[in-house]
């Protein structure tokens, strides 16, 4: 078995209790982020993440670093000078041509190089396929802690970074420290964290770090690479109002109450976790921990009781409107309006009074 | 060919309990199963296993009672099973568990037969993390396929996969060497039912049950809570919001606009906002 230097494991019993850190680990300094790229487009959760990283290098005084991996040429450079835009005080670089495609092998040797070489104490990744991809190999090989999916980040009065996600399913939140060992690794899913303002600045330092791999090293070849059609992505967790409906629909032909919702409202449609188990609805559709998170100025919740794992997914959105039988349903616990009705019935007099309110504008766009 | 695929017993239900002291879930009472995302790993070794030849392989590491699964896994037709339980094994985090399950897997083909595909699911419902299968890789060094949608060709002679994997914006059709770890994708297979004479064969079969001595682990301090990175800290439900929802009381025919007029009443600049995006849409 293929395995990295052991680290020092705790020096007895339980890892539960806050131990030096081992001397090794003292140099690990400033916060990273993952600026992932993929065919030359960045993709938006590394800004999100970029967002967060500011607030945690503050707290603690250290810079924050942009880390982009990628084919040599513009598009390499461009994404580095943008973590700039961002908050990124400086920015590190690996350019190679086998790096014009994500594959595990070369972009994890390429950023287990990054940090075992500059050392930093805290490393940022989008939740991914390629973020938790790569995190995964990394933290493995670096013999680490990697909290998945985080819903909050912070530091706490001595440096450590507190990760904290939900948990069990769901059903509870539960924070993460990765005490004696770094860096401390976390990703976080799009969406969880607010994008920030981007602000034109220009890049303080651009370390360019090299990659010792040929393309005969790498035994996993990319035969092709086959775009999704625009119309099969659903742009739910960008979109400004979204209306989902849950288990209190009764059945999957009631889902067309939401999507005709949507339409008069010009908004994304998605769903709660049961109707994807139960196959209603595709799992691109589903809201929540493990499915979307959005931010939308409105969010309108059929039907949907609101488990943490729900919960989550739709905290960034400026209005929650529940709409749900039962009175004691956890989503009026986060709801910003409530209505204790059965949705079947108030869903099509909602799209009926909707359509009525907003006719005036309907009828501008047929007459433009 | 032989296959190893990673299952994971877990709860089955809402009704979650904590430790108090250890902060580690108390998982007596409450059903299990195996993980919802694992059946389509096992399904797809399966398929490879009737169309190649060879065998498959269950491994799950957990308490003793996750035996069960192993039987279910069984009854689909999987040819042998490994339960790896050992008290050492407790509070392990992803590493911890993908260092024993390594540990195991490289176990397995040096006791039966050199191992050329290992499966997991895309992640768990309950850890719900995706890391376990990456670090599986990563210490057997075997190609990492994550998010496989479909296992296009394995040439067992020329020792090579073709696959194709789910990447954000596309997909990438991928041919790497064998060995290799995929996770697979949901919703990509439909598992099948188990015959009869399978089901008969699985509440028969014996199941190999592995200690972490068993499964060559010399340095038991790598494994359970000694050997994880991570320490869980504190597990908390977290708090209603400050305000409570203003309440809609409206009943009837007017619950509909008088809906509308609460929304519009706390957000006043998003009708212009909805009008904007009707317009568009």
């Amino acid at each position: 078995m293929a395995e990295p230097a052991k680290p020092a494991a705790p020096a007895s019993g339980r890892a539960n209790t806050k131990k030096e850190l081992p001397e090794r680990f003292r140099n690990h300094k400033h916060v990273w982020v993952f600026v992932e790229q993929e065919r030359g487009q960045v993709h938006p959760v590394s800004w999100e993440l970029m967002g967060e990283g500011r607030k945690l290098a503050d707290k603690l005084g250290v810079e924050l670093a942009g880390v982009v991996i990628g084919a040599p040429g513009e598009a390499t450079l461009a994404a580095a000078r943008e973590a700039a835009c961002y908050g990124a005080d400086l920015a590190y670089t690996v350019t190679h041509d086998i790096l014009a495609d994500y594959r595990n092998e070369p972009y994890s040797k390429a950023l287990t190089d990054l940090v075992e070489t500059f050392q930093p104490e805290i490393l940022l990744l989008g939740a991914t396929t390629l973020g938790r991809d790569l995190a995964g190999a990394v933290a493995t090989t670096l013999l680490t802690g990697l909290t998945a999916d985080c819903t909050a980040l912070d530091v706490d009065a001595d440096g450590s970074l507190a990760a904290t996600r939900p948990t069990f399913g769901g059903s509870l939140l539960c924070t993460i420290y990765t005490l004696n060992f770094r860096p401390q690794m976390a990703t976080v899913r799009p969406r969880v964290m607010a994008m920030p303002e981007r602000v034109e600045r220009p890049l303080g330092r651009l370390v360019e770090h090299p990659l010792s791999m040929a393309e005969e090293d790498v035994v996993t070849k990319v035969l092709r690479y086959i775009p999704d059609r625009d119309s099969a992505k659903s742009n739910l967790a960008y979109a400004d109002v979204v209306v989902a409906g849950g288990l209190g629909l009764g059945s999957p032909e009631n889902f067309q109450l939401i999507t005709q919702l949507a339409s008069v409202l010009g908004a994304e449609y998605g769903c709660s976790r049961p109707l994807v188990q139960k196959g209603w609805q595709p799992a691109e559709r589903q809201i929540g921990q493990t499915g979307k998170t959005i931010r939308p100025k409105l969010y309108i919740a059929a039907g949907i009781s609101g488990a943490i794992q729900h919960r989550v997914g739709v905290e960034g959105a400026d209005l929650v409107v529940a709409i749900n039988t039962d009175k004691n349903a956890p989503i009026f616990d986060f709801a910003h309006i409530g209505i204790v009705t059965d949705a079947l019935h108030l869903l099509p007099r909602l799209t009926e009074a909707f359509r009525r309110r907003l006719s005036p504008h309907i009828r501008d766009r047929i007459a433009s | 060919m032989h296959i190893v695929v990673c299952i994971k017993q877990v709860p089955d239900s809402a009704q979650i309990r904590v430790h108090p002291v250890t902060n580690t879930i108390m998982r007596q009472g409450v059903p299990t199963i195996i993980n919802p995302y694992d059946l389509f790993a096992v399904e797809e070794a399966l398929r490879l296993r009737d169309q190649h030849g060879g065998t498959v392989t269950i491994l799950t590491m957990g308490p003793p009672m996750a035996e069960e699964s192993l039987r279910k896994a069984l009854t689909f037709g999987a040819d042998r099973a490994v339960l790896l339980t050992d008290r050492f094994f407790a509070g392990s985090d992803t590493l911890a568990t993908s260092y024993a399950l390594a540990s195991a897997i490289a176990r397995i083909g040096e006791t039966f037969e050199p191992v050329d595909i290992v499966f997991t699911g895309k992640q768990t419902i309950d850890g719900d993390t995706a890391q376990v299968g990456p670090g599986i890789a990563k210490r057997l060094g075997l190609a990492q396929l994550t998010y496989v949608s479909r296992v296009a060709a394995v040439d067992l002679v020329g020792r090579a996969i073709e696959v194709d994997r789910r990447a954000e914006g596309g997909v990438q059709a991928l041919r790497t060497r064998l060995p290799c770890l995929i996770t697979m994708l949901e919703g990509t297979n439909d598992i099948r039912r188990g015959s009869l004479p399978d089901a008969l064969r699985a509440a028969r079969a014996e199941i190999v049950v592995w200690s972490a001595k068993d499964a060559g682990i010399a340095d038991v301090g790598k494994c359970g809570l000694r050997g994880s990175p991570t320490v869980v800290k504190r597990v908390f439900a977290p708090s209603p919001r400050a305000e409570k929802a203003a309440m809609v009381e409206a009943g009837g025919p007017e619950a509909a606009d008088a809906l509308i007029e609460a929304i519009f009443a706390q957000r006043p600049r998003l009708e212009a906002d909805l009008a904007t995006l009707v317009r568009g849409y």
